[in-house]
């Protein structure tokens, strides 16, 4: 029960926001692959290096078992594969699964459509699940998971280059941002 | 400030800038792996649906399919902790939009696509990440967001992919939805 609730609590926080960034809108999302709106590098990059940092910290202060917490495994080809099939569908459909439940939500009837398109992909998936399984699992990294293990690099350095990376990105978005204003395009 | 984009309604409230959505989205991506030890997700949950879609439609088919068939021997959908989490993300985002004066029935990019073309597309695509999602065992937001957040090669491996093959194909098929 407590964990259901939990479940609901933190969707309601991530719909929230994604809504609020303006990711319930294909218009918005599909700006970035023109590179006139750069809100969903710039969001997911400095929500992604926000939960690195905060994690670090809290396991430096004993409050959360880093190797508690899951990781996906390894699977550098079946990552790029789904990776790039997920890009194309995000280029072409407008959304990806995520940002398509927000939009179905604000009364866009594309992600409606997507939403359902995602069902089929299964069942597709599903059919030639003997031809693909090999390919789900293929490419793995032995080394480790964790980008710190792979690279042979400490987590406190690698959190470093991400924050300066994160910086790097708001200020080259903000500049293509800008150059696509003053060219009407935004 | 941040001035706004092309994409918003009329007479709606501006989207929030990145510098607040980003750590915003952040801590609840960081209390998600606090309170449960994983991530956020998406597909977990439609794959969940198309499972008992399939358990309902064509019961044989689906109990006898090995990636379909154990999920349903797993259990309802109502049992799976991310069917929870995407209702969540349902209702979060029916608030935020109708709090923002956000809600209203349209298709965006009709104006440029035509509706059928731009609702074929949007179909394509759905079909595209459905299928690219069981391959990698997450989407965007599972394998994408939730695993670079804990430092997981994978998460980047995908991400990269994501972004370079949705750049290509948005050069290649007319810019995305406008």
């Amino acid at each position: 029960m407590i964990d259901t609730l939990v479940a609901i609590a933190l969707g309601f926080g991530f719909g929230f926001v994604l809504e609020r960034a303006g990711f319930g809108s294909s218009c918005k999302l599909t700006a970035q692959f023109r590179l006139t709106d750069w809100s969903v590098f710039k969001v997911m990059f400095s929500a992604i290096v926000f939960t690195a940092v905060g994690l670090y910290i809290l396991e430096q202060l004993g409050w959360v078992q880093a190797a508690r917490m899951y990781v996906p495994e390894p699977y550098l080809w079946a990552m790029a594969a789904g990776g790039a099939l997920i890009g194309v569908g995000f280029a072409v459909g407008g959304y990806c699964p995520g940002t398509s439940a927000v939009g179905l939500m604000t009364g866009r009837l594309d992600a409606v459509v997507f939403f359902i398109g995602l069902f089929i992909g299964t069942f597709a998936f599903a059919g030639l699940f003997a031809q693909l399984d090999a390919l789900t699992t293929s490419g793995e990294i032995t080394t480790g998971d964790r980008l710190p293990q792979v690279l042979g690099m400490p987590e406190w350095l690698l959190l470093i280059l991400l924050v300066v990376a994160a910086v790097g990105v708001f200020f080259l978005g903000d500049w293509f941002e800008r150059r696509a204003r003053l060219a009407g395009r935004a | 400030m941040n001035t706004p984009s092309v994409c918003e309604p009329p007479g709606s409230q501006a989207y929030w800038p990145a510098w607040v959505a980003g750590p915003l989205l952040g801590i609840v991506l960081l209390l998600t792996f606090i309170l449960t030890g994983h991530g956020l997700g998406a597909t977990g949950f439609t794959t969940r649906v198309t499972a008992w879609l399939g358990g309902e439609v064509a019961p044989r088919w689906t109990l006898a399919n090995d990636y379909l068939g154990p999920m349903i021997e797993d259990g309802s959908v109502l049992s799976s902790w991310i069917t929870w989490e995407v209702l969540g993300v349902f209702a979060g985002a029916f608030f935020s939009a109708r709090l923002a004066r956000r809600m209203a029935w349209r298709i965006e990019g009709a104006a440029t696509s035509g509706t059928v073309g731009r609702l074929l597309k949007a179909l394509a695509g759905g079909i595209l990440a459905g299928f690219g999602a069981r391959i990698s065992a997450g989407c965007t937001s599972g394998v994408g967001l939730s695993g670079a957040a804990v430092l997981g090669v994978s998460g980047f491996v995908f991400l990269i992919s994501f972004f370079i093959s949705g750049l290509i194909a948005a050069r290649l098929t007319g810019g995305g939805v406008k």
